[in-house]
């Protein structure tokens, strides 16, 4: 679970890293306030041409209003949000060349497929057979042909969506929106779609920003992700970065599920540095870290799946804990097993199942050992 | 069984009810629209007489003709009346539109929790009774009036305006009366729409007002439609509001009916007049049914 999909290694794309890149998108100390309540709060942040960068937080975080402020229905309080050299931010949505594709879809109920996707090349002024000509290729992009001349109601949940994302991609627009583009699909078919998305931007090179509460799905697609709470952004990094090396206590349970275990840190090593975390209990051994020093309090967070569950007590590694299993999450392919620390904390790890459940090797109430590498886990505030 | 004969009794209701309110007075006003007019009580002959037995039925459906209804298309009055309240119930019609139209369109977009408040004020007018209000048209209308003592006070005229017993005054009347009839299923159509799809329209390049009539405007023709009849059928067949309000000169298919039945006495003619009437009125109700039919089957 919540892995991240590999991103094609062959020519890495990151032009974030590229001090000379002009970013396409660029937020500038943007702040959004309704009323009292401050939505955006101090917000810099840049997006790149070719992109495929995620908004996710929770409800209310301001992702949504970040997506608004890019598509022109809300203007920043302060600040300046800027499209290639352009300041947007006093821009009205119908001169943007930025197109969004809403979360309900919001397709014209009285119109067909065909004259949905035509309607924004129409309020262009295209010439009639281009316009013609666009809709044939959009609508072949999203396998729709057949569907022309129905209107919304006569299609599937899966279908509309389809079309929103035609409607949204007909006008060439330098910067897609999607505002959770899959919530309303199940989960069978959000998956499809995600990798559909994907291979669509990519064959297109487009730049997409997609708003998501879902961090499976921003994972899945995105090239970054900037993990929103409360009008701030907390981080933005590769969905590989946010996984492994998230840079707070919040990002790091925010996406996917983590252990924390609080304690001071001491036995400062050329190595790394060790966390005293309960009377009795050997430290924990946590790899590199140089900017910590020793009395510190600090945190340390690791995933379930790079914590080992043992019978035996496991020799050579570079930490072990005793405990005993509380509870044991079986879903399939995985079990996530709930270990009882001696100071009663709940440590969670994982297990691929091999094996059949029949030969499983450990149930209720067996003592075990968990054990991890000294690399395997990040030290958080 | 029982459940057959509950079903039966449960569906024969209605019928019933349309058959004893609506078919047999139907069936009478017919039965006196073939007769002739006659100094008698009821003011008609043939009577039903049932005395004769068999001869007697035969000798009543012989003396039944079409001659009242050949006499509405010799007397160009009686047409004149059914364009004119074709006329009047257009025109009102059509202004009821104009001015519900932004009426429940302000009301769609009016923050939610005024909009209950704004609705009981639609309905409140009907809380009073309909010749009541009518009737204070004449005092706001006539030449000493509210209505002329303020433009007077104001000083936006010098002389009084002729305005009660003109059509103007039936136009004012009825536009009046069945506004609400229009606000209503205006409103109703145009506070379900989907604010997400005027977004859609300006994201895809449509400024406010080309999107209001590309999407709203379309979206809320079932409301226009249903509106629209609601105010239309009836109007036709108003009587009270041309004959408090309109002129001598004011012909509506509803007065001259009045006249023939209460002035006149005439009633075979004056039933002739009314089931011409309801003619006139079945090809609007139909198409007013087949619309809402079609909603209802776009909402599924």
């Amino acid at each position: 679970m919540n892995t991240s999909s590999a991103k094609k290694p062959s020519a890495r794309f990151a032009p974030w890293d590229n001090p000379d890149e002009k970013p396409l998108v660029r937020f500038k100390n943007v702040t959004k306030r309704f009323g009292s309540f401050t939505a955006i709060d101090d917000i810099s942040l840049d997006i790149y041409e070719r992109e495929f960068f995620a908004l996710l937080g929770p409800s209310g975080c301001g992702k949504t209003t970040m997506m608004r402020m890019l598509a022109g229905f809300e203007t920043p309080s302060e600040g300046i949000i800027s499209l290639g050299d352009d300041d947007i931010g006093a821009v009205p949505p119908y001169k943007r060349p930025v197109n969004m594709m809403f979360q309900s879809y919001a397709l014209f109920p009285h119109m067909t497929v065909e004259a949905n996707i035509a309607f924004g090349l129409k309020q262009d002024k295209w010439p009639k057979n281009l316009i013609a000509e666009r809709v044939e290729e959009m609508l072949s992009l999203v396998q729709l042909r057949k569907f022309a001349k129905r209107k919304p109601h006569q299609l599937s949940g899966g279908q509309r969506q389809r079309v929103a994302l035609a409607r949204s991609l007909a006008k060439k627009p330098k910067l897609l929106l999607l505002d959770e583009p899959l919530g309303a699909l199940d989960k069978k078919l959000r998956e499809q779609t995600q990798f559909e998305l994907m291979d669509i931007q990519e064959k297109l090179g487009m730049t997409f920003v997609i708003v998501t509460h879902d961090q499976e799905e921003a994972m899945t697609v995105a090239s970054r992700i900037a993990v929103m709470d409360d009008g701030k952004i907390m981080q933005v990094a590769t969905p590989e970065v946010i996984y492994e090396y998230p840079n707070s206590r919040y990002v790091a349970d925010f996406i996917g599920d983590v252990n924390i275990i609080e304690g001071r840190l001491d036995h400062k090593t050329e190595e790394g540095i060790q966390l005293a975390w309960a009377e009795g209990e050997p430290e924990i051994k946590i790899a590199n870290n140089a900017s910590r020093s020793e009395n510190e309090n600090a945190c340390f967070a690791i995933r379930p799946e790079k914590v080992h569950v043992t019978r035996d007590e496991p020799q050579g590694v570079d930490n072990k804990i005793k405990g005993q299993i509380d509870d044991i999450a079986y879903v399939g392919n995985l079990s996530t097993y709930h270990v009882r620390l001696s100071n009663g904390m709940i440590f969670k790890a994982q297990e691929s199942n091999i094996r059949r459940l029949a030969n499983r090797e450990f149930t209720w109430e067996d003592h075990v050992w968990l054990s991890w590498r000294s690399t395997a886990g990040v030290l958080l505030d | 069984m029982d459940r057959k004969l509950g079903r039966f009794l449960l569906i024969g209701i209605p019928y019933f009810w349309l058959f004893l309110l609506f078919l047999v007075p139907f069936g009478i006003v017919l039965k006196i629209s073939l007769s002739d007019v006659a100094v008698a009580i009821p003011p008609y002959t043939p009577t039903f007489d049932l005395d004769n037995g068999w001869e007697g039925i035969k000798a009543f459906v012989g003396n039944l003709d079409f001659e009242n209804y050949v006499w509405l298309t010799e007397d160009d009055l009686y047409w004149s009346s059914y364009l004119s309240s074709l006329k009047i119930a257009f025109v009102s019609t059509v202004l009821s539109l104009l001015i519900g139209y932004p009426l429940a369109y302000s009301m769609a977009k009016a923050p939610s929790e005024w909009r209950p408040t704004l609705l009981m004020l639609i309905i409140l007018p009907f809380w009073t009774s309909f010749l009541i209000r009518v009737y204070a048209w004449i005092g706001i209308l006539k030449t000493e009036g509210l209505l002329n003592q303020l433009l007077m006070f104001v000083g936006v005229v010098d002389d009084p305006l002729h305005i009660l017993n003109t059509d103007t005054a039936v136009y004012i009347g009825i536009v009046y009366s069945y506004l609400p009839f229009m606000v209503l299923p205006l409103y109703s159509a145009l506070e379900k729409m989907d604010g997400s799809l005027l977004e859609a329209a300006q994201d895809l390049g449509c400024t406010a007002i080309s999107a209001f009539w590309k999407v709203t405007l379309p979206l809320s023709i079932p409301g226009i439609i249903a509106g629209s009849f609601l105010v239309f059928i009836p109007a036709i067949g108003e009587f009270v509001i041309p004959d408090l309000l309109g002129g001598s000169d004011t012909k509506m298919i509803g007065k001259t009916l009045w006249v023939e039945f209460f002035s006149n006495r005439d009633w075979p003619v004056a039933s002739a007049v009314a089931v011409l009437l309801l003619l006139l009125l079945i090809v609007p109700i139909v198409l007013f049914q087949k619309q809402q039919e079609r909603a209802q089957e776009a909402e599924q």
